[in-house]
């Protein structure tokens, strides 16, 4: 079996790796390389560069970055945020990201991810997922960092999202994002039961025991993690070696 | 500075690939073109999608006379996934479709066999490669058995030779082929270039390989 993959989440707003609450509030708390370089040492199995203010000023900041990591970074790179048109993916691709995320244009345009999955391939195309609690088992995927409604029912775009093409699911709870209170495990295994294809959780980790139930809870195949390991609270190593003494494989 | 040709036919990001390369001490060139193809020093098959796009792409630009050609003369060929499994007799992705020949066998997706598969396909992250056959002077010669490696994949290829497979790995319950040696080609079903150190290590054997 593959093992669990344990990935790191930069927040990047400019040439900054920020974090918030509830994807809102940001503090600034070091820079992207010196983060990725860190994380890689310490066994990241894959990387998620999230532009977090392209979607609202539709432009795209990230690739100097990924210029500037990926020539030394040898693990898949996840890039998201702001991402419209095959030419961006073209472009970050070029610059040295091995797959992107994809949120507020897909929900605006579906196609696009048939599209991009045509062009380079499924395993390049990640559907990215901001999902609201809107009731008991029940969940709204929101856009533009969590700020508009789509009015799309969370497990069913899921779903959706897969059949035009999608190879992965990277879902955020934003209820549960920098709040350091666990994964919304419900709302993960409500979609990682419900597709056939990987699902990266993201949102909530507070501590390497809420990393273990959304895998074990939450049938995630993967986990995003940030403040966590931002601040120091934990590191990659304690939460692999938390995953593997529950008898979860992991690379060590 | 050893030379390394990186096919473009179309699928797939060949940046990954070449910045891997280049790390590893080799001097990269991308090309869609048959001379070039032809005249290679050291050839990498990459490639990430379905057989038949593959072999489309390939056929498209002329480029599966001056491969097959290159493999005949002796100089070292490394496949890369989509690139490896172009390398067998027929793939079975929307159809049956012939590939390049190069090794014998089909490529295949999990449980075609009739196995039972216990996991999600596609096949997306950290697998350990087994010893299937003897690694020293093969690119895995410098690489520990049960070295994980990074897989991103639905399809695999099962050689009619198993003497072919230096290395298996296991997921939803299945051991696969993941690499195979025969004579001067040499292909992983693993990303090399996104597997880390573990990845770097192979690849630059690759490149300082004696041709």
């Amino acid at each position: 079996m593959a093992g669990v993959r344990v990935i790191p989440r930069l927040d990047i707003k400019g040439s900054n790796v920020v974090k918030g609450i509830h994807l809102e509030g940001l503090r600034v708390v070091g820079r992207p390389e010196d983060f990725a370089r860190r994380y890689s040492a310490e066994g990241a199995d894959e990387l998620i560069y999230v532009d977090i203010v392209a979607s609202l000023y539709q432009r795209n900041s990230l690739l100097d970055i990924v210029e500037r990591t990926a020539s030394e970074i040898f693990v898949p790179l996840t890039v998201t945020g702001g991402i419209r048109t095959t030419t961006d993916i073209a472009n970050l691709l070029r610059a040295g990201a091995d797959k992107v995320a994809i949120n507020t244009a897909a929900t605006a345009r579906p196609e696009f991810i048939t599209e991009a999955s045509r062009m380079f391939g499924s395993q390049c195309v990640v559907l990215s997922i901001e999902a609201k609690r809107q009731g008991p088992g029940s969940w709204e995927a929101l856009t533009d960092n969590g700020r508009e409604h789509s009015g799309r029912d969370a497990v069913a775009w899921a779903r959706e999202g897969v059949a035009l093409g999608a190879g992965e699911i990277l879902v955020t709870s934003v209820d549960q994002e920098g709040t350091g209170r666990g994964y919304d495990l419900e709302l993960v295994r409500a979609i990682a039961t419900s597709v056939p294809v990987p699902v990266i959780a993201c949102g909530g980790a507070g501590s390497p025991s809420d990393v273990v139930a959304v895998v074990e809870t939450g049938k995630a195949d993967a986990v995003a993690l940030a403040g966590l390991l931002h601040y120091g609270k934990s590191d990659i190593g304690s939460v692999k070696r938390a995953l593997a003494t529950a008898g979860i494989e992991v690379r060590l | 500075m050893t030379r390394v040709t990186v096919v473009d036919y179309g699928l797939g990001n060949l940046f990954s690939v070449a910045r891997a390369f280049r790390a590893a001490g080799a001097e990269v060139e991308l090309t869609s073109d048959p001379g070039a193809v032809r005249s290679a020093e050291r050839l990498v098959l990459p490639g990430v999608g379905a057989f038949r796009d593959g072999m489309i792409g390939l056929r498209a630009r002329d480029l599966v006379g001056p491969v097959v050609e290159f493999v005949r003369s002796g100089r070292p060929l490394m496949g890369i996934c989509l690139g490896m499994q172009l390398l067998m007799t027929e793939g079975t992705e929307f159809g049956d479709t012939s590939g390049l020949g190069l090794v014998a066998g089909r490529v295949v997706t999990f449980g075609a066999d009739g196995r039972p598969v216990t996991g999600k396909i596609p096949h997306v992250g950290w697998s350990k490669l087994a010893p299937a056959g003897r690694w020293a002077g093969s690119m895995l010669d410098r690489i520990e058995p049960g070295s994980s490696v990074y897989f991103s994949h639905s399809y695999f290829p099962a050689p009619t030779d198993p003497a072919v497979v230096l290395a298996t790995a296991s997921h939803a319950g299945i051991d696969f082929c993941s690499f195979i040696r025969r004579d001067n080609i040499q292909a992983s079903q693993f990303h090399p270039d996104m597997s880390g150190a573990v990845g770097l290590a192979i690849i630059r054997t690759f490149v300082e390989q004696r041709g």
